[in-house]
This record gives C-alpha cells, sequence and structure tokens, in this order.
C-alpha cells in the first residue's frame, strides 16, 4: 500500500525558508499572499497490512522530529500492480 | 597520563581530522578513530567526540540519519554511563537528534551559511568541558553551519537556563537561535553540544586558540576525579 506522510513545522516555529518563498512571491508581484510555511512530503510503498501503530513509529522515530514538527499520515490505497 | 579518547566519523564528516588533531595537540595523545557503521566502542574511554561536517549529505534533517547509524547506540549508552560527550556543529545536531541533549537545530534565520568567528560568553565555567574558562569571559570560537538556529520550548529554555545547562552564549545574535544558545548540556553534565568549533581554534596562528582549554578542561577533570 502506499502511503503519503505530511511533516510540517508546529505552529509557532520560525520557518526562515518559508519565510524567504514569502518575500519572493511578494517580489513577483502576487499580492495578498499572508504567509508561507515549507513541509515535507515522504510517500512510502508499504507491505500491505502494515500496521497504524508501526507507520506512527516510523514517524516519531525518524521521519519527523517531534521537537519541531508534526505528521499526518494518508493512504493512498493499495499497491497497484506495476 | 594517557588520554583515551575516540572521535566518530560518519560518512560526510569532514571536521573529523581537524577534531582528532585538536586532541592529540593538547593531550599529546593521537584519538582512536570510530566508523560510523561499527557497532562497539573501544573499551575504557575517557571522551567522545562527535565532528562537524554533513553526515549523510543532512538528508531528511541535518543530524538525523547518523544519529540512528549503528555506532550511536553504543555512545548512547557510554554517554548514560558517564563518559564525556562533545559535539561539535553536526556533532551538536546528532546529540539532539539521538534525544541525548534537548531542543532542535534549525535553518539560520537569515537563511546564509554562516562562517566567521563569533564572541562567545562562558555562562558556565563549572562543568568538566569549561572548568579551565573564567566565568562569563569572552572567548572567540569560530561558526561555520547553516543549520546552527537553536531551538526549544520555553519551558524547555528556562529549565535548561536555571539548571545552568547553557555552557556558551554568542554575545550578539549569530543564527536566530533562541535566547543566543550556542552550547548546551545534558542533565549530569556529561554531554556538551556547541555549534562553535573549538576545534579550530587551538593555536593563535589559526586566528584564535581559545578552543583549547576546552579540550584541557576534560583532561583536567579526569586527573581530578
Amino acid at each position: 500500500m502506499k502511503v503519503r506522510v505530511l511533516v510540517r513545522l508546529k505552529p509557532g516555529v520560525l520557518d526562515p525558508q518559508g519565510r524567504a518563498v514569502h518575500h519572493s512571491l511578494e517580489g513577483l508581484g502576487f499580492e495578498g499572499v499572508e504567509d508561507v510555511r515549507i513541509g515535507r512530503v515522504i510517500e512510502m510503498d508499504l507491505a500491505d497490512g502494515t500496521s497504524d501503530a508501526a507507520i506512527d513509529d516510523m514517524c516519531q522515530k525518524l521521519l519527523a522530529n517531534m521537537v519541531i514538527e508534526d505528521y499526518s499520515i494518508e493512504k493512498l490505497g493499495q499497491t497497484e500492480p506495476a | 597520563m594517557s588520554f583515551r579518547a575516540a572521535v566518530i566519523t560518519f560518512p560526510g564528516s569532514n571536521c573529523d581530522r581537524d577534531m582528532a588533531v585538536a586532541i592529540e595537540q593538547v593531550s599529546g595523545t593521537a584519538p582512536l578513530r570510530v566508523w560510523h557503521g561499527d557497532d562497539a566502542l573501544p573499551q575504557g574511554l575517557d571522551f567522545i567526540a562527535l565532528p562537524g561536517g554533513f553526515s549523510y549529505g543532512d538528508y531528511l534533517r541535518s543530524g538525523a540519519m547518523a544519529s540512528r547509524s549503528p555506532i550511536m547506540k553504543a555512545v548512547v549508552k557510554a554517554a548514560e554511563a558517564g563518559v564525556p560527550v562533545l559535539g561539535v556543529c553536526n556533532g551538536f545536531q546528532v546529540l539532539t537528534e539521538a534525544g541525548l541533549l534537548p531542543g532542535a537545530l534549525m535553518r539560520n534565520a537569515g537563511q546564509n551559511f554562516i562562517c566567521r568567528t563569533m564572541p562567545l560568553t562562558v555562562e558556565n565555567n563549572q562543568t568538566l568541558f569549561t572548568s579551565a574558562y573564567e566565568a562569563g569571559e569572552t572567548v572567540r570560537i569560530p561558526v561555520a553551519h547553516h543549520d546552527g538556529n537553536f531551538f526549544a520550548d520555553e519551558d524547555t529554555l528556562d529549565r535548561i537556563e536555571g539548571e545552568g545547562r547553557v555552557a556558551f552564549r554568542y554575545t550578539e545574535p549569530c543564527n536566530g537561535s533562541r535566547r543566543d544558545i550556542a552550547g548546551i548540556l545534558n542533565a549530569s553534565g556529561n554531554v556538551l553540544g556547541m555549534m562553535p568549533h573549538p576545534e579550530r581554534a587551538i593555536e593563535d596562528v589559526l586566528g584564535s586558540s581559545d578552543g583549547r582549554r576546552l579540550y584541557e578542561s576534560v583532561m583536567g577533570s579526569l586527573v581530578s576525579a
């Protein structure tokens, strides 16, 4: 099955990259950009039946740094045959 | 007296040789070199150093991959047993990712890689890494990093400040670090992580010899122990 993990900075943690992109968007003339935050998408192909607890464990032990980041897990369904 | 030290090298470490040279110059004994893939440390170590660099190309997060490499289980165990552990720059990032130190090191607030000699205040000289410094002394030690912006929540910051665990503080803003923190200790005081590079400040011809006393402090703590 395919699983997509979205890792993003916790609210309140300054995101220097997001801020730089925000400035660049304004520099390009886009109006009304209130805030930009940058995260990370990790897509994994896992054996069918991998438990939710195991995926949580992967996120907490490696994929996200729980000091500064939150994560969410999205299941994209079964792996399609090649 | 012989000083039995080890320098850990990860793929992408690039200050490991500088660290080894600094230890040898100050202690007179060349440190042992340990590869990240080893699963055991040499016996009877007096000191473990995690060098700077870009381990694993900073993949995922700085220090994230290295902190999960085989040797780190042994380093965590040694740290818990009281062996002095120093992490410099990427080594500091590895120690936070490994959970040996609180907080995290984020991208510098100004987005720039910062490479300059910084003035630092010695906030606590009652530690095994700083006993050869004067309390409140200003020392000059170079920084060279992209991800040195120390972050921890306010409660954690208050706690480590209150426990005297801020060893070094930038005397002027450097990289956006909370409370200008440059180096912190673990609760038992035998693990120090710092972004500035003491190994690059061991003789005047390098621009500063203020880093020397950090190694002298560690050696002195062994003599007096």
